[in-house]
């Protein structure tokens, strides 16, 4: 067992409707997981519980058996869908990389990422170059397993292409679980070793 | 000659606009005390080469005292911006720890000290501390730090919860650090344009407790004082030490408001690139 949400409910708010009811699921490492469903159906909330962003209402979320660290670098990091927002827009892309760790020049060699863009801000790249950067930067952290919430939703097909590539090789490198979320059944068909779909076992 | 563009003629109309104020403030702190005592041979001169602003009904010179005045102004200006400043970031700071006492807390301290009119608690808070000097200063800081603190907090919440700070704390970074290097620098830009637009609001009040005899003592060079004794006069047709000194203290305040502007379109990242 690896990393593993054990019969987890969650809700925003205790007299909503639940979001995500008695959910279970396992991802190995090494392993790509792909979690397909329409709009609504918790996907991102499911992203936000496995990575520590939120506290399940009841069940628990494990990492080798033991719950997630609360404080230090999380092992399992989550890539969220808008890079435009999870990037401080006063810090230049230099620092971004630098608050995961020191810099690793393979692994920016590795991700296409030019010397030039470090000295720039967020909005002086595009989304795909945004998105490398946030990429790079959870992979820097040390993680053991990555969550990619949708993070190649606003790319163009062949930028998609690009950044997959680029995940897998670097999780085949160093045994990284992924989940990825996604609505794509065709991108999922494409990286996935196992796919979940949320919708189909909702009452 | 080549057409300085927008941002340049900008921080050059901020430059000059702070050269004078500075400008205000040395020459009033040069001036000394002596320069003030008038002769009664004197009293009550309308404005000529010799005192361009005239004398008052005890001959003294007009337009030193004005400038004194000014000078004065300034430093309550900057002192009572100053520690309004630090109240705000303060208060500002602990109402979005998250901690939904201390939020609710604050903002009933904010509701409440808004809700009464400035000037009647500035008047209170510097008559039980002895009126002069101190007082007002308490009074203007103790009444002018609320809006300001009210933007922080609203900043600060709508930063907090952005996800960069969010994955910043996934990154192993403490609240500390996060403080310093996420939520800090984003507030440094709100803080000084408060503190500027601030500045003319504590000038006017100041010169209007004084004026009203609840601030600073008569003696003083202060431009509420000026302004008060010349009503005493007024009716007999000396205008001159109600207008001039006025209208310097009008002009002061155009200046720090223009200042404040200037600084918002510098800072501001929706008009920093015009």
């Amino acid at each position: 067992m690896a990393l593993e949400a054990k019969n987890v409910s969650f809700r925003y708010g205790s007299n909503k409707t639940w979001v995500l009811e008695n959910k279970s699921l396992s991802l190995e490492r090494g392993e790509c997981l792909v979690i397909l469903a329409p709009s609504g159906y918790g996907k991102t909330t499911l992203a936000m519980l496995l990575a520590g962003y939120l506290k399940p209402e009841r069940g628990e979320i494990l990492l080798d058996g033991r719950p997630l660290p609360m404080s230090g670098v999380c092992p399992v990091q989550l890539i969220f869908q808008h890079p435009e927002k999870a990037l401080n827009p006063r810090w230049r892309m230099r620092r971004v990389l630098e608050e995961s760790g020191a810099i690793q020049e393979d692994m920016m060699d590795e991700f296409g990422i030019e010397r030039a863009w470090l000295d720039r801000f967020p909005r002086e790249l595009s989304g795909g170059e945004m998105q490398r950067f946030c990429i790079a930067r959870a992979l820097m952290s040390g993680a053991e397993f990555i969550i990619c919430d949708e993070i190649s939703t606003m790319l163009d097909t062949i930028s998609q292409a690009q950044i997959w590539e680029l995940v897998l090789r670097e999780a085949a490198k160093r045994d990284i679980g992924i989940l990825a979320i996604t609505h794509n059944r065709f991108l999922a068909g494409r990286i996935a070793d196992r796919i979940i779909d949320l919708s189909a076992d909702r009452g | 000659m080549k057409r300085l563009n927008r941002r340049t003629r900008l921080l050059i109309l901020t430059a000059v606009t702070a050269a004078a104020l500075i400008c205000m403030y040395v020459l009033g702190l040069a001036i000394p005390d002596e320069a003030v005592e008038g002769s009664f041979l004197e009293a009550g001169e309308p404005p000529s080469f010799e005192h361009i602003f005239g004398t008052d009904s005890l001959g003294r010179d007009l337009f030193t005292r004005t400038i004194k005045g000014l000078s004065l102004s300034i430093t309550v200006g900057l002192v009572a911006s100053a520690v309004s400043a630090v109240i705000a970031i303060l208060v500002g700071l602990a109402a979005a720890t998250g901690i939904k006492g201390i939020d609710g807390f604050i903002n009933w301290l904010i509701d409440l000290t808004m809700g009464v009119p400035h000037t009647i608690l500035i008047i209170l808070i510097s008559f039980a501390l002895g009126r002069g000097f101190t007082g007002l200063l308490a009074g203007i800081a103790a009444t002018h730090w609320c809006s300001l603190a009210r933007l922080i907090r609203g900043e600060v919440l709508q930063l907090r919860s952005q996800q960069y700070v969010a994955i910043s704390r996934k990154l192993g970074k403490s609240n500390r650090w996060i403080l310093a290097h996420h939520l800090l620098p984003h507030l440094v830009p709100q803080l000084l344009v408060g503190l500027v637009l601030m500045f003319p609001h504590a000038i006017l009040h100041e010169a209007s407790i004084s004026f009203l005899g609840f601030g600073l003592p008569p003696e003083q060079p202060a431009i509420g004082i000026i302004l008060s004794e010349s009503m005493r006069y007024l009716s007999a047709g000396m205008w001159w030490p109600a207008v001039l000194p006025g209208a310097a203290l009008v002009l002061l305040v155009l200046l720090v408001d223009k200042l404040g502007d200037e600084l918002k379109m510098i800072l501001d990242p929706y008009s920093a690139q015009e």
